[in-house]
């Protein structure tokens, strides 16, 4: 990563805070967002990630604090003088405008000529596959047609940064599933910086080259979705990444002989038979299984344990079908995982 | 089904009347819609049919019978120069009424549709909609004392120091009178008055229905503000001020009382209609007046959506 201090960030945010009267919506944030990377700020709603970007787009002004583009510090720069486009959440395409003028939108600003106008047009839609599309109203789209057009407007004057605030927010599970993967391809393909916000913590793994968890106007934690998955650095970030078990003070105490607080994914966790002999480097822990929620694929089972508190811990089905698993309800076990899996987090 | 409904209750006839309606979807509808159509069909369109008869009927001079026959005569005699010439001046003042409700009304409700807060806007419809509270007759001769040689704007505009101005103002001809409320000027900011409120509530409703994400989108894309004005909120705010501009433009036509009360006693089509109804008894060419602004709208309104006007909607 050394090589990469010297080359300047597409987006660096320096101290940056952005309040609306009292609520402090970015609170002294600061980052870097690498070129060409496929960079996604993960929160919650109200968690300040959506400020940020339109803190890059030039939507909003900071409070304080230094927003750079490309090195050049962008200030109070008005959004139709930055080299950055966005995809809205709800598309904001034109009504009254075609898809071929909606798309061609940013070349007749920038008086690109006719010809030139329609082969870049063609373009962009071939790049989101829509080339037949043209000459539809956004109102005879579907909401997935909607999506593209509103990427491929974005993405026809070729800006060093692309914005994406939600855009597969309003989709159905499959349609955004398959442009998860279309939108990474897209990405990779035209090797612009991509800023994606979501609350999907699933999207943001999926397709993200590095993850910025939001937390009430601040960042938890910057760094790739393993680091981020495997090694969350809060409590939050272990909660609100993929499903965790936080364990504190007492349990903690009895389980590690350290009172602070760790984390640890149900799908390390190991249920047996009682008195299943425990290898070298592994913490151990007895309970009944309270619930089982079988999901399918996997089942979930949330087992109270006789030191106090409660694990959730996750099993493939791989041997068993819903009745074994289910049979499990109420049955004393032994729960095992391997201390390098647990994570000690910042508990606040 | 059969098995089943042996099982079931006795129902009331209101149950039996709501499953009823609810499995005859379309009669349920023309059942609804059966009073306020028959209201539509007869009163609107059947008296609308009347007058278009009429215009076709002619009065007899000598007699002052309508002869009952069809005709171009009264057509005919519509299409003189003295009827032509009060034809032009209605329909010029109400393009001037119509232009100058649209930029007055136009900033008001961008202001409130885009910035006012929600208690604002509440103000704001209290405010655009007062005048309409109070009776328009009295309204009308409240602007005539306004404008009336001795009124207020006559005294500003000499404690200003500017009566030359004024009397400039006044002596253009044709429009210009001898004091404000015995000219044009008078019928022209009375109409404005009283219509605006008609310009601004459609046009409010245009522009609030216009997502902020857009005008966003707009500069993201790399309009300055001006351009975003032209290109997408004005064609997104057209069709509420050619709705509004519907209002404005056919009362003006249709009006009879502004121009009598301020002006300079030259005619307008409504009045024209009313005397020719009323004391010339000549109902065939009141008549036929009156299908003048009718034409007139199809005619603006088709221009209008020829120029794409309604291609937001």
């Amino acid at each position: 990563m050394s090589s990469a201090a010297n080359v300047i960030p597409a987006v660096r945010f320096e101290n940056v805070s952005r309040h609306f009267d009292q609520v402090r919506a970015v609170d002294n944030v600061s980052i870097e967002i690498r070129v060409g990377e496929f960079f996604s700020m993960l929160g919650p709603s109200g968690s300040g990630k959506t400020t940020c970007l339109r803190l890059i787009a030039g939507f909003e002004q900071p409070t304080s604090g230094k927003i750079y583009l490309h090195g050049t510090e962008v200030g109070n720069l008005p959004p139709y003088e930055r080299d950055v486009n966005t995809v809205f959440q709800d598309y904001a395409l034109f009504p009254h405008m075609t898809v071929a003028d909606n798309v061609g939108y940013a070349l007749m600003i920038k008086k690109v000529s006719a010809p030139e106008r329609t082969r870049r047009i063609n373009e962009a839609l071939e790049l989101v596959r829509l080339p037949q599309m043209a000459n539809r109203k956004p109102s005879q789209l579907s909401g997935g047609q909607r999506q593209r057009i509103a990427l491929a407007r974005a993405l026809v004057n070729r800006p060093r940064v692309l914005l994406l605030d939600e855009p597969l927010g309003a989709l159905d599970l499959k349609l955004r599933q398959e442009m998860q993967i279309e939108l990474k391809e897209i990405q990779k393909r035209v090797g612009i910086t991509f800023v994606f916000v979501t609350h999907d913590q699933e999207e943001a793994l999926t397709m993200s080259d590095r993850i910025a968890v939001f937390n009430a106007g601040k960042i938890e934690q910057v760094g790739s979705p393993a680091e981020i998955y495997e090694h969350p650095a809060t409590a939050f970030v272990a909660g609100f990444v993929g499903a965790s078990n936080l364990i504190r003070d007492e349990l903690a105490q009895k389980l590690t002989g350290t009172a602070s607080t760790f984390s640890i994914r149900p799908e390390k966790i190991r249920m047996m038979e009682p008195g299943a002999t425990v290898p070298n480097g592994w913490a151990w822990v007895y309970g009944t299984v309270r619930e089982v929620v079988y999901l399918g694929m996997f089942t979930r089972f949330i087992v109270t344990l006789e030191n106090g508190g409660e694990l959730t811990v996750v099993r493939q089905n791989l041997d068993e079908t819903s009745m074994d698993v289910m049979s499990n309800q109420g049955r004393r076990v032994q729960l095992m995982w391997q201390r390098a899996f647990d994570r000690v987090v910042d508990a606040k | 089904m059969s098995a089943l409904s042996p099982s079931r209750q006795p129902r009331s006839i209101t149950s039996r009347l709501s499953t009823f309606f609810h499995n005859n979807p379309t009669l349920t509808l023309l059942l609804l819609l059966a009073a306020p159509l028959l209201w539509l069909g007869v009163i609107y369109l059947g008296s609308l049919g009347a007058l278009l008869l009429q215009s076709f009927y002619r009065l007899d001079d000598f007699t002052g019978i309508v002869v009952r026959e069809f005709t171009l005569d009264t057509y005919r005699q519509l299409f003189t120069q003295s009827n032509l010439d009060i034809v032009a001046r209605t329909v010029a003042m109400a393009a001037a009424v119509t232009v100058a409700c649209a930029l007055l009304a136009f900033p008001i409700s961008f202001y409130m549709a885009r910035y006012a807060s929600p208690a604002g806007k509440v103000a704001f419809f209290i405010a655009v909609t007062l005048p309409l509270w109070s009776s328009y007759l009295v309204r009308v001769y409240a602007w005539k004392l306004i404008l009336a040689k001795e009124g207020v704007v006559g005294w500003i505009f000499g404690a200003l120091g500017l009566q030359g101005v004024l009397d400039a103002v006044l002596a253009v001809p044709t429009i210009g009178g001898p004091s404000l409320s015995v000219s044009m000027y008078g019928t022209f900011f009375a109409f404005v008055y009283v219509w605006l409120p008609y310009m601004i509530i459609p046009t409010y409703t245009a522009l609030e229905r216009v997502p902020g994400s857009m005008l966003e989108a707009s500069a993201d894309l790399g309009a300055r503000p001006v351009e975003t004005f032209r290109r997408v909120i004005l064609p997104l705010a057209m069709p509420g001020v050619i709705a509004g501009s519907i209002f404005t433009f056919s009362l003006t036509l249709g009006d009879y009382i502004i121009p009598g009360v301020l002006g300079n006693s030259a005619f307008f089509i409504g009045q024209v209609v009313l005397i020719q109804q009323g004391t010339a008894g000549n109902i065939p060419l009141a008549a036929a007046f009156t299908v003048v602004p009718m034409v007139i709208m199809f005619v603006y309104l088709w221009i209008a959506g020829r120029m794409g006007a309604f291609e937001a909607l």
